[in-house]
């Protein structure tokens, strides 16, 4: 960024990376303390210490309560389902009628687009009511589909996939078309293969977004969690079974963040790329 | 949707005879078919759908619905519930925007200004934004104890009595605003981090060809001007997160104590799904809905503007 950063010494970098540094500590802390409660006993927890390490440790104690008393496989379990059928149908979705308002031209394409665009205005928490009702008098509450059916469409995947398939050359179709195949076989071999950057950052924004999301699990899923998502379960746990118990507390909570911190730190490139790319829908 | 020109789009035999015209035509409406259809049911009534029951009085369970006409809205101006919690919503965007953007840009421009540590800090502070911000509450939660976190333990060092933190109508939405700075500012700096990289590198060396020596004057006749779109659009979309605040006030506090953190989300959530009153909740999406929208077409407008320059 600045210009001769790359020739300044160690020494005089040192000011930027100890604030850096010590800003960094403070962020972590939340972190350090869940971890650090979450093995410590309880009558440690209450004496206010103020030592991250534990004089003793009660990993089994409140790990176990959460095992036994918490089916948290099942939770992340519900997560991984709820995330994976949302993100099939987005892109199912998504992916051709991106290509089509992209690449072909059709009276009312204009009009598709200004509907996209209208999309992107209304979050997601607006159709939840009449979502809600109509789910209520369907029967339809509490299953998977009552999860997942509500976020099946992306407007901004669509708009992202429009945009990404804007920049891909015409020649490319145009071949596959002197080649004798039709529009739907020019979209699932030629136009997703080469979709794979953009699919693969709205894949990560997706996922982050419903693994975290709390309002709609907590809208669609009533009485105790058969269904329940790793964010819904971790509020069960709270008011139903924890109480001031800290310690167990701090095991779920440790528990339920950990899928999706580990996958972060493994592809961070790849988390922070495509929150890049995707980081206008905010 | 008037030009919706499906019949003659379907008909089969069009596609041989002009396979250009209408047989592109044909495709695309089966290729966005799908999309719309999802799009219709899942968004466009649902949201038409709430705006009606804004007008009623409609309730989860009850038999009948009346028209009311604006007779929510004129309850919500009433409501005291409903004033604190609007208040609430903007004070927390008010305090979280400004700290959150600021920092953000602070925090990308201190790690991609040295070549040391960039991943490592990268990750450091992005990591909020995928952590499960439901459970990161529990551990705020004890950070803020009055009397076990470590926090006030802090203070207790330093001599100073601190507050209850969540649990005082004084402290609370201040605490909350901290937590919300902490979940957003990582998103903000890698936002500014792609605007940074945006930037040409040669318009560094001209600057300093033009006697531009420091890093601050730099920033200010360099960076700044440069980042002035990324800014906008980073300033816009921080509010409206900010506007959605829901997951930390739903775990830590439920709108608690005695109101003092009702925001318009959970005041949304707590009306229509717990009492079931559909119509009133539905005005308060439609407040929501209003201010979501009014932010976006500020955005819009600004960086239409903003454009000519760049």
């Amino acid at each position: 960024m600045i210009p001769g950063s790359n020739v300044r010494s160690l020494v005089a970098d040192l000011p930027r990376l100890a604030i850096l540094s010590a800003l960094g500590l403070l962020f972590l802390m939340p972190y350090l303390w869940m971890i650090s409660v979450s093995l410590k006993p309880l009558d440690e927890v209450w004496r206010a210490s103020m030592s991250l390490i534990p004089e003793t440790f009660a990993i089994q104690k409140n790990y176990g309560r959460v095992l036994s008393e918490v089916p948290i496989g099942r939770y992340l379990l519900n997560g991984v389902i709820v995330c994976f059928g949302i993100l099939v149908f987005q892109l199912a979705f998504a992916l051709p009628a991106g290509y089509a308002l992209a690449k072909l031209n059709f009276r009312g394409r204009e009009t598709l687009f200004a509907f996209v665009m209208l999309g992107l205005l209304i979050p997601a928490h607006v159709p939840a009511i009449p979502l809600y009702i109509a789910f209520a008098k369907t029967g339809v509450l509490n299953s998977y589909a009552a999860l997942i059916a509500p976020s099946t469409i992306s407007v901004f995947a669509i708009f992202m996939f429009r945009q990404f398939f804007r920049s891909m050359p015409d020649e490319l179709i145009q071949a596959a078309r002197m080649d004798g195949l039709g529009e739907w076989s020019i979209v699932w071999r030629i136009v997703v293969p080469n979709a794979w950057p953009a699919a693969t950052a709205f894949a990560i924004f997706s996922v982050v977004a419903h693994w975290n999301d709390l309002f709609w699990p907590l809208i669609a899923v009533s009485g105790k969690g058969e269904l329940a998502t790793p964010a819904l379960g971790v509020v069960y746990f709270r008011t139903e079974e924890a109480g001031d118990d800290f310690g167990a507390l701090m095991a779920a909570a440790t528990l339920t963040t950990l899928p999706l911190v580990a996958a972060f730190l493994i592809a961070q490139r790849r988390f922070i790329e495509g929150i890049t790319m995707t980081g206008l829908k905010g | 949707m008037s030009d919706l020109a499906l019949p003659a789009a379907l008909a089969p035999a069009a596609r041989r005879a002009d396979p250009i015209g209408r047989g592109e035509a044909l495709a695309a409406w089966l290729l966005t078919g799908p999309a719309i259809l999802a799009f219709v049911l899942m968004l466009l009534v649902p949201t038409l759908a709430v705006v009606a029951i804004a007008f009623t009085d409609y309730e989860l369970g009850a038999t009948a619905l009346r028209f009311v006409g604006f007779a929510n809205f004129a309850e919500l101006m009433e409501d005291r519930g409903f004033v604190t919690s609007f208040r609430n919503t903007a004070f927390f965007v008010a305090v979280t925007t400004p700290a959150s953007v600021i920092g953000g840009l602070a925090l990308a421009i201190a790690i991609e200004g040295g070549r040391r540590g960039r991943t490592f800090f990268r990750a450091v502070f992005f990591l909020p934004v995928v952590s499960l911000m439901v459970a990161m509450a529990t551990a705020f939660q004890y950070m803020f104890h009055p009397t076990i976190g470590p926090v006030n333990a802090l203070l207790r060092g330093l001599g100073i009595v601190g507050p209850n933190w969540l649990g005082s109508s004084d402290s609370v939405m201040w605490t909350l605003a901290v937590i919300g700075v902490w979940e957003q500012i990582g998103f903000n700096m890698v936002l500014f981090m792609a605007g940074l990289t945006a930037i040409p590198r040669d318009l560094y060396a001209a600057a300093e060809v033009d006697g531009v020596r420091s890093g601050w004057s730099r920033f200010w006749t360099v960076t700044w001007p440069l980042l002035g779109p990324t800014t906008l659009f980073v300033l816009t979309i921080t509010m409206i997160r900010s506007l959605r605040v829901f997951d930390i006030v739903a775990t830590l506090t439920q709108g608690g104590p005695n109101k003092a953190s009702e925001v318009l989300l959970y005041t949304m959530y707590t009306e229509g799904f717990t009492y079931f009153r559909m119509g009133y909740s539905a005005a308060i999406t439609v407040v929501f809905l209003a201010a979501v929208v009014v932010l976006m077409l500020i955005q819009t407008r600004l960086i239409d503007r903003r454009v000519h320059y760049g």
